[in-house]
């Protein structure tokens, strides 16, 4: 018995909006990078699933998944640097103390 | 009936851990679940017969991303700040805006009728994978290259302490 | 009869499905068995190699080594394992218990996890992935990661002093590492670790010296141990990430360095010196464990020897050593490999020609770098410091 793709949607669905939830509710710099991170692992996910499911003969799927990875870890690695330029310069990486242009 | 109970322990431990994720209060906690998270994806990965992805999650996720993560929070954590409120006050409109999507995407789910072929993978997916990325697709690959180098350049350039 | 291996095996299986149980739960059954058996192997090597290391340090440093248990102290291992299964666990306070429990687990596990894919004999194989050496790579990241978790969660800065600059050491000689591998992927078109080690006609250390040479010395930094044993430096940081840690927790610690050394020479054996091949080896795989074992054996005393030869290097020493020779030189090795690889296709070579001229090409690079890198050196200007005297009786002028 195959495993119908309606489960990794669902997976998928449930993490992208965990992550959507984390995004929004941290006030912690790093805590919404990470959150970001669990819904780019969603859309990866339903990458993989639609390629197995609809067209496993063909690589698209998985080329598209490797981008997403591509762009995640340029991601990651640009946002980490300059949350701790942040942190160097203001001494906090609250996103809501971060507020320069505000004043 | 082997496929789907490892799908339902991957499911249940990427889910788990991705909620815990999102609402522990240490924040150094969060990272390391973020490990088990992505630990939970590969092993999906797995189990859709895409090994070179699950190997790549790994490599890339857990070996890269999620340790950054982890050294990027002992760098800004200063000792004893421990009781830093990590919500912020928007966070119960955040849960019931997510619940909500949630609603939304498993209604869109369940109520479409997914055309599923019957297709088998490839033997060695690698291989097809590895000639799609530099004939089919080269110019993304290019792109996708330069845009690491930038992002190299970058973040060195911004995390670099100046004199 | 040649074919031990295989004969258990089916016995096993006909036994199995003999006593009524289903093909799938046979096959289940086989594997759980042949993991326990790699990984008891394991343990058992280490028990004899802790012995063989410390009795060769030792001589090496022109003393006996363990030489009370048993005949030339062959039962100190022994001793060794009753200690410290019955020390006291001891938790410091403020360590964040969860993670200082589960990191010297995933730190053992981490390593054994790579022998799940090695190819043992002919047909010996755990699991024969197509992604074999991007897998060996990945698995290592969860090395990298439980010492990060020992050193944080100990709540000592020795501890975390040493973690952090394991993640600056491990992580960046991950790259040359990675590049490295990608020689024989290329040389034997397949990340299968099966394929690679039947394509060694001959091996290929004689065909990539210079990546076998990159692969050596960023496996030796990955391991942890002098002369890069920084993280752990016992004269700066008492004993780096695993400072907090006794009994068996320590001692998952050891077992797993020791076991990681043993599996770099098992690396090195596969992708560079022909894994299980060897006379016979075909005929009779039993041969081939033997000969992948004797080989890794052989690499772990040459690593051992090294490491107890020289002194530890500074940490802008090794990180310039990784930044400023191996990264580049990896790059342009693969490069070359590659294009010479595709050129010499075009043209039907006999196998010695081939192999002639990677070898003569990657001992150019290897040249060419070291000249290029001894001129850089002394193009450095180094502050010198006149002589101090260590000790001055009060009273005397120090002229």
């Amino acid at each position: 018995m195959t495993i119908p793709i309606n489960w990794y949607l669902l997976v998928a669905a449930g993490l992208f909006s965990i992550g959507l939830y984390g995004v929004l509710s941290r006030r912690n710099a790093i805590g919404i990078l990470m959150g970001i991170e669990l819904m780019l692992n969603a859309v990866n996910i339903n990458l993989i699933a639609f390629w197995r499911y609809l067209d496993p003969v063909r690589m698209t799927g998985q080329v598209f998944a490797i981008f997403v990875f591509t762009v995640a870890a340029a991601e990651v690695a640009v946002g980490l640097a300059l949350v701790i330029a942040i942190y160097r310069n203001r001494d906090t990486i609250v996103i809501e103390e971060i507020d320069l242009l505000k004043e | 009936m082997v496929p789907i109970i490892i799908f339902g322990l991957s499911a249940l431990i990427t889910l788990g851990a991705a909620l815990a994720v999102v609402t522990n209060k240490n924040i150094l906690h969060s990272a390391f679940y973020l490990v088990l998270a992505f630990a939970g994806v590969a092993s999906l990965y797995v189990l859709l017969e895409a090994p070179f992805i699950a190997v790549v999650q790994v490599l890339i996720y857990i070996g890269a991303i999620a340790i950054l993560i982890v050294f990027a929070i002992m760098l800004t954590r200063r000792i004893g700040s421990d009781d830093l409120i990590q919500r912020n006050a928007q966070w119960i409109w955040a849960a019931m805006g997510a619940a909500g999507l949630f609603l939304v995407l498993g209604w869109i789910v369940y109520s479409v009728n997914w055309p599923v072929v019957t297709q088998i993978v490839p033997e060695d997916t690698i291989t097809i994978l590895g000639q799609e990325l530099l004939s089919t697709y080269v110019i993304p690959f290019e792109v996708a290259s330069v845009l690491l180098l930038a992002a190299l350049v970058g973040s060195i350039i911004i995390g670099r302490e100046r004199e | 009869m040649a074919d031990l291996i295989n004969l258990i095996e089916n016995w096993i299986k006909n036994l199995l499905l003999g006593w009524g149980a289903s093909a799938g739960l046979t096959g289940f059954i086989l594997q759980a068995l042949g993991s326990v058996l790699v990984v008891m192997v394991c343990f058992a090597i280490v028990i004899v190699l802790i012995w063989v290391e410390r009795k060769l340090a030792g001589r090496l440093q022109d003393r006996f080594g363990p030489n009370r248990a048993g005949p030339y102290g062959i039962f100190q291992s022994f001793a060794d394992m009753i200690k410290i299964f019955t020390k006291e666990y001891v938790t410091p306070a403020g360590a964040e218990k969860g993670l200082y429990n589960i990191a010297p687990v995933l730190a053992m596990a981490s390593v054994l996890a790579i022998w799940a894919v090695f190819p043992f004999a002919v047909n010996v194989i755990g699991a024969d992935i197509h992604v074999g050496v991007l897998y060996i790579v990945a698995v290592g990241a969860f090395g990298i990661l439980a010492i990060l978790m020992a050193g944080w969660s100990s709540n000592n800065k020795y501890a975390l002093l040493g973690a952090s600059r394991s993640v600056a050491m491990l992580i960046s000689y991950e790259i040359p590492m990675v590049i490295a591998l990608l020689v024989p992927v290329l040389l034997s078109h397949s990340m299968k670790l099966s394929v690679i080690v039947e394509a060694q006609e001959p091996w290929f250390i004689f065909v990539a010296p210079l990546a076998a040479l990159i692969f050596s010395i960023s496996s030796m930094a990955e391991i942890g141990k002098a002369p890069f044993d920084l993280l752990e430096a016992e004269s700066e940081l008492v004993a780096g990430y695993h400072t907090e840690y006794s009994g068996m927790k320590f001692g998952m610690f050891y077992v797993a360095e020791f076991l990681h050394q043993f599996t770099v020479g098992a690396l090195i054996t596969i992708f560079f010196l022909g894994g299980w091949t060897g006379p016979m080896a075909v005929r009779w795989p039993i041969l081939g464990v033997i000969y992948f074992y004797g080989k890794s054996l052989f690499i772990y005393l040459v690593i051992s020897w090294i490491r107890l030869s020289l002194p530890r290097i500074r940490i802008d020493e090794m990180l310039d050593l990784n930044w400023r020779f191996l990264i580049p030189v990896s790059f342009v090795n693969l490069v070359a490999v590659a294009i010479a690889d595709r050129v010499m296709m075009e043209f039907t070579l006999a196998r010695w020609i081939y192999v002639l001229v990677m070898f003569g090409m990657n001992m150019f690079i290897l040249w060419a770098a070291l000249a290029i890198a001894e001129k850089n050196d002394q193009a450095v200007e180094r502050e010198e410091f006149p002589p101090r005297p260590v000790a001055v009786p009060p009273g005397v002028d120090s002229k």
